[in-house]
């Protein structure tokens, strides 16, 4: 049996202990000893969610990566703002030879490395040798390299690289160029990350000054940058894994920008003061591919793709059965674009959309004819039924991660069921091994685009196959279709920019023909910023783009500090006075219940000895 | 002497165990993450423009191109020196990788685990003193509800009420990661512990209903023990009765729990780490296996597996300490 016992009178002290020192650290000033040295700098705080990969330029290939880079070095060229065309970077001009093999660049005498050192068409010349010499060296941006002889500096201002072969990208070098006095020291490159000495020698708009992974990454503007000096005193990168923690940050004015809203996120914000919600046109596709038969090279064939999808009358009907409209509308709550063509409606100069003629419309009626014609005809269940008898069921690779992919897919499902066709969903978080080894019959499938479109056509070609079964390739999608190919050698030696995106259009329209890539829709860039934190700022393309991940620095070299916005002590949003009264009384709150406690435990062990 | 035999036997037998699960361990670690699907070269370099010559030159950097054996062979040779290799996506020695987050991990689970150790075990001596009662039942509901409740929603609902603040409540604490910027000394402790509040409070409330619960279930298994009726006749408080008669050897299963928590405070908690956006290991582990960053995600296993085969040999240490029929 269990004795009952009398209850003994309570002593709180312990208790209260935990509560004080909680009220204590609750009044820490957020950002106290930031408020303290900041000294009224203007700094700027972006929440980012993906992890640096590296700071050496050599080795970085994460977005959040390449974006620092590309303000911390000056590259050959850059984009223009309003419409990304290709104007002066380093180089102020540069010219082709008429046998269209040897490019000359004139590098800018106004740019000067952090360290006062000025930056010289040898230090160009050398990142580029250094990559064509050193394999570790070209990890990051060695499809830059591939064609090229060689490259010399003959003098401080002229920089030459002698091609293989014509390439009409030699304007869009997105290769940062290092100072060779400071990346000459380097012994092995696949393993040094440029984040033991700061700051980091540079030559763009901001010099990176500290980091820490995961932490924060801190860039200081470069008063000697040759545009001009940023606005900003100080860009800090503060890194949010939850994209739910970073809009509370920004609710609360921890940071002044937050990238990757979902629809609900930015549906909330849009009610929020101070907060501007940009939801523009991204640089992304969404695709739906279409397995045309895994092969490689060497001409063997490999991969479980449904064979009936190698008729162009079902690739056809399919996409006459999907409305685009309906998932930009409803599934991808109108932050996208309806899709038309493989390049997205900002790139104006590429931008293609195939006439009414040539338009798979949405006309379930019309897909249904085309299969009934075809000879895909409904059993007894109002199942079509394939060349081989049986019912048609196709396998939808998609990414088990990403919402949008689970939504479009249900609507799929139901679109091609009324068609008589069964759709199979199989969502994984890694979909890399199934794609590469060509065991699925269609695929969620997506890319951002770059201002030059040359890669993203390049991954369709024959040439991207991998060499055997067992090899990876660069494709994309085992497209391999000699009229594409030969259109894609004609671009990629055309370098008038006018004769070219003709070319690259008629690119377009032949994938589009072919049926396997499927755009459905441009998502947009959803993201916020606050209006009492950044006066002014530049999206990318003028009129109506993105803010981060920009093809240049734009927006947070020209970004501009709202007025009152007083630098860190401001831009957490929090009142000094008001948490110094705070932080007194918890501290006086402490210390009476430390006080209290050792009364207490005294008291005790007085009583325990007594007895 | 006969005791210091017996317990030297008991030491070496838990130290021979210990040195062959870590054995086990390594071996696994290669073989088990070799399983999962994606291949590391595709998905780094997924989205950008790369060259088959570069897929190709990756490959040989990571040592893909060899054997399977051979790289077996090369990964434990390096294990046993110490070496963990090089982590695919960060360009880093993975020692080095965990080294610099594992401070971060170890003080924001350990501190959570030390707390909601001495709530658990603290509320749990009460609960089941007073077993029955209206305040066992309060104690038991509510660690049973906050047990069952999402770590993350709970991580989520506190930032958005205390962090950013709602109507009367303000926002008192920050919305995540470890610090606000470069502080030194004290005032480095102070922003830390500040950045704490909330994830350590997240922990603790999802976390010590286990610890309640064993300590409840272990003190009333003890509560009809004669040696607490004769202790009660010798005229000692109740309150003395409990803790100096009763909580001790109702400690034994509940030092068990302890000791296995305090193995995974090396993994920490993944989710936590990403709500408070806390710079841990359990965040590097995620990273790890989303490319699979193989010698990361190995030596990140090989170091968890390493934390719980060390804490499991100290609780068998411990054990005779506490109750010597153990070592018999």
């Amino acid at each position: 049996m269990v004795a009952e016992v009398p209850s003994r009178s309570r002593k709180p002290s312990r208790s209260c202990a935990v509560i004080a020192l909680a009220a204590a650290l609750a009044g820490v000033p957020q950002h106290s000893v930031r408020a303290a040295d900041g000294g009224g700098a203007k700094v700027l705080t972006i929440a980012v969610s993906q992890s640096v990969d590296s700071l050496s330029p050599f080795l970085a290939q994460r977005l959040v990566s390449t974006t620092v880079h590309r303000l911390a070095y000056e590259y050959l060229t850059n984009y223009d703002a309003r419409d990304g065309h290709t104007i002066p970077g380093l180089a102020t001009g540069w010219k082709s030879s008429a046998s269209k093999l040897t490019w000359t660049y004139a590098i800018r005498k106004n740019s000067r490395w952090s360290d006062g050192r000025r930056t010289t068409a040898h230090d160009a010349a050398w990142t580029f040798n250094k990559m064509m010499s050193d394999e570790k060296a070209a990890t990051a941006n060695g499809s830059f390299i591939a064609n090229f002889r060689k490259v010399t500096a003959p003098d401080s201002r002229t920089l030459v690289i002698e091609l293989k072969k014509p390439q009409a990208t030699m304007t869009a070098l997105d290769v940062p160029i290092v100072p060779k006095h400071i990346w000459e020291k380097v012994g092995d490159f696949s393993v040094f990350n440029n984040d033991q000495r700061y700051p980091i020698v540079g030559n763009g708009p901001f010099i990176i000054t500290d980091f820490k992974v995961d932490r924060y990454l801190r860039l200081k503007a470069n008063k000697h940058f040759w545009r001009g000096t940023p606005k900003f005193d100080e860009l800090l990168l503060k890194f949010y894994k939850d994209g739910d923690a970073a809009v509370a940050a920004l609710r609360k004015g921890e940071v002044s920008f937050v990238q990757g809203l979902v629809p609900a996120q930015a549906a909330a914000l849009k009610k929020t003061a101070h907060i501007k919600v940009n939801d523009a046109p991204g640089r992304r596709f969404l695709a739906l591919a279409v397995n045309p038969g895994a092969r490689a090279k060497d001409g063997r064939t490999f991969g479980t793709g449904h064979k009936a999808l190698l008729d162009p009358a079902v690739r056809k009907a399919l996409f006459h059965a999907v409305d685009r409209e309906t998932i930009v509308k409803t599934l991808l709550q109108d932050h996208a674009v309806e899709g038309a063509g493989y390049i997205p409606p900002r790139y104006r100069a590429y931008f293609w959309k195939p006439g009414p003629e040539q338009k798979r419309a949405y006309n379930p009626r019309k897909a249904a004819t085309l299969l009934d014609r075809a000879g895909y005809r409904k059993n007894s269940d109002g199942r079509r039924v394939g060349k081989n008898g049986k019912p048609l069921t196709f396998r939808l690779l998609c990414h088990a991660t990403d919402p949008a992919d689970t939504k479009i897919g249900k609507y799929l499902y139901d679109a091609w069921r009324e068609l008589g066709i069964e759709t199979r969903m199989e969502c994984r978080d890694n979909v890399s091994d199934p794609w590469l080894k060509g065991d699925y019959d269609l695929a969620f499938d997506g890319w951002s685009v770059n201002p030059d479109p040359d890669f993203v056509l390049a991954i369709h070609t024959c040439a991207a196959l991998p060499a055997t079964p067992r090899d990876t390739g660069s494709t994309d999608n085992f497209i391999c279709d000699r009229k594409f190919d030969e259109l894609y050698a004609r671009q990629i030696a055309e370098y008038d920019p006018v004769k070219r995106a003709e070319v690259v259009k008629r690119m377009q329209s032949r994938l589009y023909d072919l049926g396997y890539m499927n755009i459905l829709a441009y998502p947009n860039a959803v993201e916020a910023y606050r209006t009492d934190h950044i006066g002014s700022i530049t999206t990318m393309p003028e009129a109506a783009g993105n803010l981060w991940g920009q093809d240049g620095y734009w927006s947070w070299w020209s970004a501009e500090p709202a007025a009152g916005h007083g630098g860190p002590g401001g831009s957490d949003g929090s009142d000094g006075s008001a948490t110094e009264v705070v932080v007194g009384i918890g501290a006086v709150v402490a210390v009476v219940a430390v006080a209290g406690l050792l009364i207490a435990l005294r008291r005790r062990v007085t009583a325990d000895d007594r007895e | 002497m006969t005791a210091a035999r017996g317990y030297l036997r008991y030491t070496a037998g838990k130290l021979g165990g210990a040195a062959v699960s870590l054995l086990a361990v390594l071996v696994t670690s290669f073989f088990l993450f070799r399983i999962i699907p994606g291949d590391p070269v595709k998905a780094l370099t997924h989205g950008t423009p790369t060259t088959a010559g570069q897929l190709a030159s990756l490959r040989r950097q990571f040592g893909l191109d060899e054997p399977l054996w051979r790289q077996f062979t090369e990964y434990c040779a390096k294990a046993l020196t110490g070496d963990l290799g090089i982590s695919y996506q960060f360009r880093a020695p993975v020692g080095e990788l965990i080294a610099e987050k594992a401070p971060a991990t170890l003080l924001l689970t350990g501190v959570a685990v030390l707390v909601y150790s001495a709530v658990g075990l603290w509320l749990g001596a009460r609960s089941a003193w007073r077993h029955g009662g209206l305040g066992d039942r309060i104690n038991t509901g509510v660690a049973l509800t906050l047990w069952s409740v999402p770590s993350f929603w709970l991580g989520l609902l506190l930032i958005i009420t205390f962090s950013v603040g709602i109507g009367p409540v303000p926002g008192l604490f920050p919305t995540g990661g470890m610090e606000s910027g470069d502080a030194t000394g004290l005032g480095y402790a102070i922003d830390v512990a500040h950045h704490m509040v909330l994830p350590v409070l997240t922990l603790v409330a999802v976390g010590y209903a286990q610890t309640l619960l064993v300590m409840r279930s272990s003190l009333l298994d003890e509560m009809g023990g004669d040696y607490l009726t004769t202790a009660r006749a010798k005229g000692l408080r109740d309150a003395v009765v409990r803790r100096r008669h009763a909580v001790p050897n109702a400690l034994l299963p509940t030092v068990t729990m302890i000791f296995i928590n305090l193995g995974h405070v090396a993994a920490g908690s993944i989710l936590v780490e990403t709500v408070f956006s806390w710079p841990g290991v359990g965040g590097l582990f995620y990273q790890a296996l989303s490319v699979p960053d193989l010698p990361l995600v190995q030596g990140l296993f090989m170091v968890f597996a390493g934390a719980m085969i060390l804490m499991n040999l100290l609780a068998d240490l411990v054990y005779p300490l506490l109750d010597p029929r153990v070592r018999r």
